[in-house]
């Protein structure tokens, strides 16, 4: 993979604070690997991971929402000009392990890396569960790659009320895959270990290199050490142990 | 065209960068990004003589054009770099600096003598590793210390020898005097000088360890400073380290004295950013008229 500067398509509010970007960009990409992203400016200094959300012909669609300073200067970036663009990286979904009835259970920002991965999946397999603190976002796109959408809002405002973690019976299923908050990542685990589920999970951790050389997003694993640039950010529930 | 090619501890390097230990990993990572044959040289992730975990809890931060790590030496061992690691970057085409930790002093010297069993060209060793309890850093802080650290490794020691400073240090030129004193062929600094991060909605310190390594652009007017200083005190050749994202700042510290330079948190910031400096300084030189870098070496 190769560091570049790519043009901005698009970099577009969708609601609140999330934000939508389309850089262009020429090369394969699996579902679930991400980019370290910077302005060109300077004014953060290291660049963020951020997932892959779609592709296109030429171009890498990411969804993104404002959490810090970073972020910010992303979304402050206008189309027509550069942001260093660095990946694919990760090892993104193995779609051959994803077999039989699907379900993926997104949370927020979580939702991000999920919608490429259902892209790649046979729709009448897949269900999508996607749980959000209020108003939900990218639910048509969702839509039209599922077998159904299942939304939950904790204020009740769309969807059921409550964690999304609440409206799926995860025995329905053959493989979950998961993405969002820590909390929800942890009950989804859960679940599907108490139910010999098999389930994989897209993790977060704080990043420098991307890439696998700092060793600065190492995680515990029952395999040891992991890197979640590297061997990661896909994996396997049943590795994990933190939860 | 200007030429970059330095001799340095009787050898050649194609040019005086070379990228910083624990930030450039092993190098294999960055043959998928760019031809690393083109660097001076790499100086490997710091080894010690056992595996080592690393720290737990947050092990980045970033601060204003800086970043925190408490990375704690994770490293498969001297004796998995020697088997596994060495071998494939001997085949990069450049000087393979092997960086070595140690908790005692015992332990630089079973590392020491592993290593010289095997044809890396430098041992830089670290006296000053900020993030690991017991050791490192409490060498790199007093000189008579460092003294005796350094003077044993250098009894074993059959390498080239590079002593890494800490900016921590009581008193940075005596240290560097200390060790050119007690062997050292040549010294590297800076290491990363010792911050702290709060997290006021947590209450509590970032880093498990509570304090964590200062590097990147913020930590750089005192990298040249203290590499001035060193360079004014010892004869010995001095690889400059700290904060160095450009061509031109690479010239700042050559000008201050350095013969070697070292990159560090900038692959963080663009992967293929030596690509850059390199091309920088000889755009720099070509425009200036330099030829050599020995002309403008130490000429403030
Ligand atoms: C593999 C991966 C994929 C991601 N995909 C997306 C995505 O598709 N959309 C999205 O909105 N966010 C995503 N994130 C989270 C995103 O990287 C952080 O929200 C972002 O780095 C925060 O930066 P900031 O400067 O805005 O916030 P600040 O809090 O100011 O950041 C300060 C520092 O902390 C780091 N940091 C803070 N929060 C996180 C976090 N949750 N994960 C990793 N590093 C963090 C930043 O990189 C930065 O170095 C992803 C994270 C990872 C690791
Ligand atoms: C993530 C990270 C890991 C590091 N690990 C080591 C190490 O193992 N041994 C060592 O001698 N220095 C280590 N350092 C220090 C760097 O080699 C360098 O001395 C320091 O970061 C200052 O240079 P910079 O500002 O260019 O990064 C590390 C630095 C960082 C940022
Ligand atoms: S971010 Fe550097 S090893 Fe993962």
């Amino acid at each position: 993979m190769k560091c570049s500067f790519g043009r901005i398509i698009e970099n577009d509010k969708i609601i609140n604070n999330i934000y939508k970007l389309e850089v262009e960009f020429d090369g394969k990409i699996n579902p679930g690997q991400f980019f370290m992203l910077k302005t060109l400016d300077n004014s953060f200094l290291l660049p963020r991971p951020i997932s892959v959300y779609d592709v296109g012909e030429n171009k890498v669609v990411f969804l993104y929402r404002i959490e810090g300073h970073g972020t910010e200067m992303i979304s402050k970036t206008l189309s027509n000009h550069e942001i260093q663009l660095f990946g694919p990286l990760g090892n993104g979904f193995n779609l051959q392990e994803i077999k039989g009835k699907t379900a993926v259970i997104g949370g927020g920002i979580g939702i991000a890396p999920l919608f490429y991965l259902i892209k790649k999946l046979k729709k009448e397999n897949t269900d999508s569960y996607l749980g959000f603190k209020e108003t939900p976002y990218c639910l048509e796109e969702f839509e039209r790659y599922s077998n159904k959408v299942v939304v939950a809002t904790e204020d009740g405002s769309v969807g059921d009320k409550g964690y999304i973690t609440n409206s799926i019976n995860v025995k329905d299923y053959d493989t979950i895959i998961t993405c969002g908050p820590s909390i929800m990542m942890e009950k989804v685990i859960q679940m599907c270990r108490e139910n010999d589920v098999k389930v994989f999970a897209s993790l977060e951790s704080r990043m420098a290199c991307g890439i696998g050389a700092c060793l600065g997003c190492a995680m515990k694993t029952k395999k040891g050490n992991q890197r979640v640039c590297k061997e990661g950010p896909v994996f396997n529930g049943e590795e994990l142990m933190i939860y | 065209m200007a030429n970059l090619k330095v001799n340095v501890l009787n050898m050649d390097f194609k040019n005086p960068i070379l990228t910083a230990s624990g930030t450039f990993g092993f190098g294999e990572e960055y043959v998928q990004v760019y031809d690393i044959s083109i660097l001076g040289g790499i100086c490997s992730k710091g080894l010690t003589i056992k595996p080592k975990e690393g720290n737990k809890g947050t092990r980045l931060w970033e601060t204003p054009m800086g970043m925190m790590n408490s990375i704690g030496l994770q490293n498969p061992g001297v004796e998995k770099f020697i088997s596994e690691e060495l071998p494939k970057m001997k085949k990069y085409n450049t000087k393979i600096i092997a960086n070595l930790g140690g908790g005692t002093i015992e332990d630089y010297l079973e590392g020491v003598k592993k290593l010289n069993k095997t044809d890396i060209d430098i041992l830089e060793l670290n006296i000053s590793c900020p993030n690991v309890k017991s050791g490192g850093m409490a060498f790199g802080i007093k000189s008579e210390i460092a003294y005796e650290v350094v003077k044993e490794v250098r009894k074993v020691c059959s390498k080239p020898l590079m002593v890494k400073l800490s900016p921590n240090a009581e008193n940075i030129s005596d240290m560097a005097v200390t060790c050119e004193k007690a062997g050292a062929d040549a010294i590297s600094l800076i290491n990363t000088l010792k911050g702290m991060a709060v997290d006021i909605y947590k209450r509590k310190p970032v880093f498990e360890n509570t304090y964590a390594g200062l590097s990147g652009p913020a930590v750089k007017p005192v990298a040249l400073r203290m590499v001035h200083e060193v360079c004014k005190a010892v004869s010995i050749p001095v690889c400059g380290i700290g904060g160095i994202t450009t061509g031109k700042d690479v010239i700042e510290f050559i000008m201050a004295g350095a013969s070697l330079i070292q990159i560090g948190t900038a692959n963080f910031v663009k992967p293929d950013i030596c690509l850059d400096i390199i091309n920088e300084i000889t755009e720099f030189m070509d425009k200036e008229g330099i030829k050599d870098l020995n002309e403008i070496r130490g000429i403030v």
